[in-house]
């Protein structure tokens, strides 16, 4: 066991030197944030990157990259370790004491601000390509995104004509109890991109739902983050919770599960994304 | 019991006396060792031999050497020597006060005010006035977990002193109903929060040194140096005060000055290491007990341990956190409950007798 740890430490080692050495040559890139990471990627500038946070997972070519933990909690000789060049983050990287000390440490450090809408995902595409230094990529796929992005919306609300489909984002269902999502979230905005209604507007934010509440609230579907695992008996036992066998969405199974940051990212998937949940919600 | 076994004891209490002294000298030199493997290990793999060396030569250090060992190293050393050594001795007091080995400081409401005032500043902080958020800045969260600590002490003393008579059994009880009340509403504000608020929650319930800066040092020293050195003049009054509270009395203990030291101690230093650190368990408890197997219940050698020792495990455990799963950093919360819990077992069964390693 000790061996096969000591081996697969020297392997994750040997995996990463190359891109130190080639981090000296060009500018290493710390990406914070998972939606930063797939912009850079899209940019070209994938090769740049030496280091990501827990949430950048795509392309598969990120998690080769060393972890340095969650975007509000990153330790500052953490971030010095991989000798960055640059970080590119999302707004709310923390703590402010590891902030500081990046500053000291004269490391350029550029937030992107995330706002959950399509001029939100172009403006985040343009402002990345500033930082990394590729303003005409990323001007090329800010047009190409927002062109995407516009008729994946057109698409998505001419499939839901005049009768689009209220949607329950469920964040979590531990121990029974039901985290969903309200207004203002990422979660509400591509509900509404995909042509669907927030079955939930009474309050902002993930916040925990009283069983009748959720009754009140009547979704049609419910949608929720892919964890994996067998989807077939965790349906059989989300739709038999006393708060959600009286939905609508109860009577017709009606359940859509899709991968987290592909659903909530709003990056250059997030096209794809609304296509896909509006499918989900009203057939192709 | 025969007379020749009444004759041995006086000759195990000066061996212990002994044994106790000589660990003084063991753990200072342990603790030194720690330090230094502390400010020369990270993740960066900047040498502090290197740099010293410059110092020495009279070199202009690189930025990183500066960052690193300035900035990062040696405040995250320091204030994980003051919190290891004020968890450890207030750990240690609060049993001597409570004559009960289950004793932590949690039992004055010191963790359970703390932890609410450092919620209260995580989602309430937002709603402050901009001039004064760029005032209290990135210390608000500490400021206020200290002053929350304290408060709730100096309300559970008020409640449980009656004409001048601290009880220990009320003040154990009324923890326990205002823990409760802190953590109602502490669930009221998590309720309130937005999930990146909850997630710097679960981190700062975690504890970490990460967040060491010479700001919160400066603070953060003076406090628990005082509270620390003023521990070890309890030591005679602890001891007295094993034999309960009237024995004590007797022997010319002033039992409620000693309470009220006692406590006021445990609040100062429990309180500001919180504030630094956030939540840290574990140190408390294991830290006394390991002590009192090696070394005797002798609270003038135990108080003065088990701040070598606390602050030398609390180093130990920091050296891990950041070690790890660099670059990412592991909380050192859970450093010292995985290291401690299972330490803690051990102690029970070694007690009860079943096992005898």
């Amino acid at each position: 066991m000790r061996m096969q740890i000591k081996a697969a430490a020297f392997a994750a080692l040997t995996a990463v030197a190359p891109s130190f050495v080639h981090a000296e040559e060009t500018q290493g890139i710390v990406s914070i944030g998972g939606s930063i990471t797939e912009i850079i990627y899209a940019l070209g500038k994938g090769d740049q990157l030496i280091a990501r946070d827990t949430t950048s997972s795509f392309p598969a070519e990120a998690n080769d990259l060393p972890d340095v933990g969650y975007m509000r909690a990153l330790s500052p000789e953490g971030v010095l370790s991989v000798s960055p060049g640059l970080i590119v983050s999302e707004d709310g990287a923390g703590p402010p004491e590891t902030i500081d000390v990046l500053k000291a440490a004269d490391i350029p450090l550029v937030m992107i601000t995330d706002e959950f809408s399509r001029a939100g995902v172009v403006a985040k595409i343009r402002a990345v390509g500033e930082a990394v230094g590729a303003t005409e990529e990323a001007e090329a796929l800010a047009i190409e995104i927002d062109t995407k992005l516009q008729s994946a919306e057109e698409t998505a609300t001419a499939r839901a004509g005049e009768t689009p489909k209220r949607v329950l984002f469920i964040l979590s269902t531990q121990g029974g109890r039901i985290m969903a999502s309200g207004r203002n979230t990422a979660a509400d905005s591509i509900i509404s991109m995909a042509g669907a209604v927030n079955a939930i507007a009474e309050f902002e934010g993930y916040k925990q739902l009283s069983d009748e509440a959720i009754s009140v609230a009547a979704p049609d579907v419910i949608l929720m983050m892919d964890r994996g695992g067998d989807h077939g008996a965790d349906n059989s036992e989300l739709l038999s919770m006393p708060a959600i066998v009286t939905t609508p969405a109860a009577e017709t199974e009606s359940v859509v599960r899709m991968n987290g940051l592909y659903l909530l990212g709003f990056g250059p998937r997030t096209a794809d994304a609304v296509l896909e949940l509006s499918a989900a919600l009203y057939g192709e | 019991m025969t007379v020749a076994d009444n004759l041995t004891v006086p000759i195990q209490r000066e061996d212990r006396r002994a044994k106790a002294r000589r660990a003084h000298i063991w753990l200072a030199a342990l603790l030194a060792v720690t330090a230094i493997l502390s400010l020369a290990t990270g993740p960066t793999g900047t040498s502090l031999w290197g740099a010293l060396g410059k110092l020495i030569t009279g070199d202009e250090l690189t930025t990183m050497e500066r960052v690193v060992l300035w900035d990062i190293r040696l405040p995250r050393l320091i204030l994980g020597m003051v919190v290891g050594a004020s968890l450890a001795v207030s750990g240690a007091v609060m049993q001597g006060l409570f004559r009960n080995p289950l004793a932590d400081p949690g039992l004055v409401g010191v963790g359970a005010g703390a932890g609410l005032g450092a919620i209260v500043a995580i989602v309430l902080g937002a709603l402050l006035p901009i001039w004064l958020r760029d005032v209290v800045g990135n210390y608000l969260v500490s400021f206020s977990a200290f002053f929350g600590g304290w408060l709730s002490t100096i309300i559970l003393y008020r409640v449980s002193t009656r004409r001048g008579q601290t009880s220990v059994a009320t003040m154990l009880l009324a923890g326990i109903a205002l823990g409760a009340l802190a953590g109602a509403v502490s669930g009221i504000l998590v309720y309130m929060a937005d999930d990146q608020q909850l997630r710097d929650l679960t981190f700062w319930g975690m504890g970490s040194l990460a967040g060491a800066t010479w700001a919160k040092v400066v603070v953060a020293v003076p406090l628990i140096g005082i509270a620390v050195v003023a521990s070890f003049f309890l030591g005679q009054g602890l001891n007295g005060l094993a034999l309960g509270e009237a024995t004590a009395a007797h022997l010319g203990i002033p039992v409620q000055r000693l309470k009220s030291a006692a406590i006021m101690i445990v609040a100062g230093a429990t309180g500001a290491a919180v504030a630094v650190s956030g939540g840290i368990g574990f140190i408390g408890i294991v830290v006394p007990h390991l002590l009192r197997l090696a070394t005797g219940p002798d609270h003038d050698t135990l108080l003065p341990n088990a701040a070598l020792l606390g602050a030398t495990l609390l180093l130990g455990a920091d050296i891990i956190s950041r070690l790890i799963i660099a670059p990412a950093e592991l909380p050192i919360g859970i450093v010292t409950a995985v290291l401690g819990s299972p330490v803690f077992l051990w102690i029970l069964l070694r007690r009860r007798g079943l096992v005898e390693f």
